[in-house]
């Protein structure tokens, strides 16, 4: 008998889970900031299902059905959150830099 | 590109993920993780493109929308002043909660582009998943909306409470299983959009009884429910880098809120219930009876530090709302020229969310190595000659210690009590958030310093100059 693909994407999740567990608690605590807007950045890799949306049926029908229209709105929220994420993580520890170098 | 080829790629961005929030367990090799976490970003955006290679008229609108939004974002980045950053995080769960719906949405209007069926004809274990996606996300995107108000204080602060809020939601909850169960087994649209709605108004009615203080864990808690939001979709979409990375955040989130609830010493079981407004303000009306403060100036903290050889200062919330810091390192400052040693005790609950404090000194320039967590730096108050509580209150009262009738009991504190001398800018003497009278305030030993933290911590500049 064949196994469901289903399976083995849910052996990913749940692996994952367990390697997110020991990353995160092996995160600093100083850094728990940083840690979750560096989360919020990755998490809007759901911009990938967004792209989708947006580009789904184009060339033939109107690329402008209700599902598109929803994928675009989702890349800029995704968007936001990538841009906005990663650069304001990349501000924040730029300030745990320069101490170091005052010392 | 090859459905197989890209699945790969997936696979190495989301291994880039990991990689990101392993290089934040020490501050050496967390920017090189967060340029990690750029590179994922960039393969899993480029890939997805070259998978649906349909470079058509919907091209243009999609890069259009991308930019659009990434200018926004980095817009965000670069005003948003660090004592803002709760919001901020706030409000970008709500915009992953928001993304996820509309793309749970999408799929559901258009499953043929996702490789999920038909209209009508959906695949059962997609339609759960995206059921899970889109009601997680909606979840998040209310939720998160609630807390941004809150924390920006166009809402109110104090938890709104009513009868029957804890069986209402426990309904609303069992309505969603209800209706997953049967959008599968009909197919009927308008389910869909049912649970769509319920699920928003579960976001907005878990958060509103929470209240201000209890923050950090709202936060944290969002922060999970957002990668769980994002997981689902990633089944969806049978995409292992939004699987990876939903898992990731998920469990970040948790983690965080767990450490959170510790740090409060409140059950992580009563919090994901949103069960918040459970512990009453009891012990608060009993001894109200007047009882003896000493209280001071500039010239007299100027006077004990500067005779001091060892100072702890106890960060909190207040002095975020001052904008405390930068007057507070300037203050070190010129303690650590006249050879007093100064270092900082951190609570895991001070600000409104994880690691809040830290950053803000971190902004203000001080050195994380002065910075300390609670179990680093509690035994020093000992030996401590004065501690200096700046906009902490709950976090320093020894009653969490002693009365085993407090709401706080058993909530870890700083044994600032222990210091020789304790100095404690306030602006009145009213209790903190959980209602109480903090006995910290009625020691031999205490100082009270009535004003504003910022003025006070500058007029003791002054007075250290002198």
């Amino acid at each position: 008998m064949e196994i469901d693909p289903f399976i083995f994407r849910l052996s990913i999740f749940i692996l994952s889970i367990f390697i997110g567990y020991y990353v995160v608690w092996s995160v600093t605590p100083s850094l728990h900031t940083p840690l979750m807007s560096v989360t919020n950045a990755i998490s809007s890799v759901i911009i990938v299902g967004a792209i989708i949306a947006g580009l789904a049926g184009g060339g033939t029908d109107s690329i402008f059905t209700v599902s598109n229209i929803l994928g675009f709105l989702a890349i800029s929220l995704a968007a936001v959150n990538i841009f906005g994420g990663f650069l304001v993580t990349q501000r924040m520890l730029q300030m745990y830099k320069k101490k170091k170098k005052d010392k | 590109m090859s459905a197989n080829l890209s699945a790969i790629f997936y696979l190495i961005s989301g291994v880039l993920f990991i990689l990101a929030l392993r290089g934040l367990s020490s501050p050496e090799t967390s920017r090189q993780g967060n340029f990690f976490g750029i590179l994922g970003m960039i393969i899993a955006i480029t890939v997805t493109f070259l998978t649906v290679g349909n470079f058509s008229s919907g091209l243009i609108y999609v890069l259009i929308f991308l930019a659009v939004g990434g200018l926004i974002g980095a817009f965000i980045a670069y005003k948003i002043p660090m004592t803002a950053m709760p919001e901020l995080v706030a409000g970008f769960h709500s915009l992953v909660g928001l993304s996820a719906v509309f793309v749970a949405i999408s799929a559901f209007l258009n499953p043929e582009a996702f490789n999920l069926g038909s209209v009508g004809a959906i695949k059962l274990a997609s339609l759960i998943e995206m059921s899970i996606g889109a009601a997680v996300g909606a979840i998040t995107f209310s939720g998160s909306i609630i807390a941004f108000l809150k924390l920006q204080g166009i809402m109110s602060g104090s938890p709104i409470t009513f009868k029957g809020q804890h069986s209402l939601n426990a309904l609303l909850l069992i309505s969603i299983i209800v209706l997953t169960y049967l959008l599968c087994s009909s197919q009927i649209s308008n389910y869909f959009w049912i649970l769509l709605s319920i699920s928003f108004l579960i976001g907005f009615l878990l958060i509103i009884p929470i209240g201000g203080a209890d923050m950090p864990v709202v936060i944290s808690m969002l922060n999970s429910y957002s990668g769980w939001a994002a997981a689902g979709i990633g089944f969806t979409l049978e995409n292992s880098a939004l699987i990876i990375t939903g898992a990731l955040v998920g469990s970040s989130g948790a983690i965080l809120s767990y450490i959170m609830c510790k740090g409060m010493n409140r059950s992580f079981f009563n919090v994901i219930l949103g069960g918040f407004g459970a512990t009453e303000q009891s012990a608060s009306t009993g001894n109200k009876e007047q009882r003896p403060v000493k209280s001071g100036n500039a010239e007299d903290a100027a006077f004990l530090m500067k005779n001091a050889s060892s100072v702890i200062i106890v960060p909190g919330y207040g002095m975020a709302v001052a904008q405390a810091q930068h007057a507070l390192r300037e203050m070190v400052d010129t303690l650590k020229k006249n050879d007093i040693k100064v270092t900082y005790a951190i609570h895991p609950v001070a600000g409104r969310m994880p690691g809040h404090m830290n950053v803000l000194l971190a902004e203000a320039n001080v050195p994380y190595d002065e910075v300390f967590e609670l179990e680093e730096i509690n035994n020093d108050f000992a030996n401590a000659d004065v501690a200096f509580v700046i906009g902490a209150n709950d976090v320093t009262n020894p009653v969490a210690k002693t009365d085993p009738q407090s709401p706080i009991y058993g909530m870890p504190v700083l044994d600032v009590e222990k210091c020789k001398s304790v100095l404690f800018i306030k602006r009145s003497l009213s209790p903190g958030y959980a209602g109480i009278d903090n006995d910290l305030f009625y020691k031999e030993n205490t100082l009270m310093l009535f004003a504003d933290a910022k003025k006070m911590t500058e007029e003791i500049i002054k007075a250290l100059n002198q």
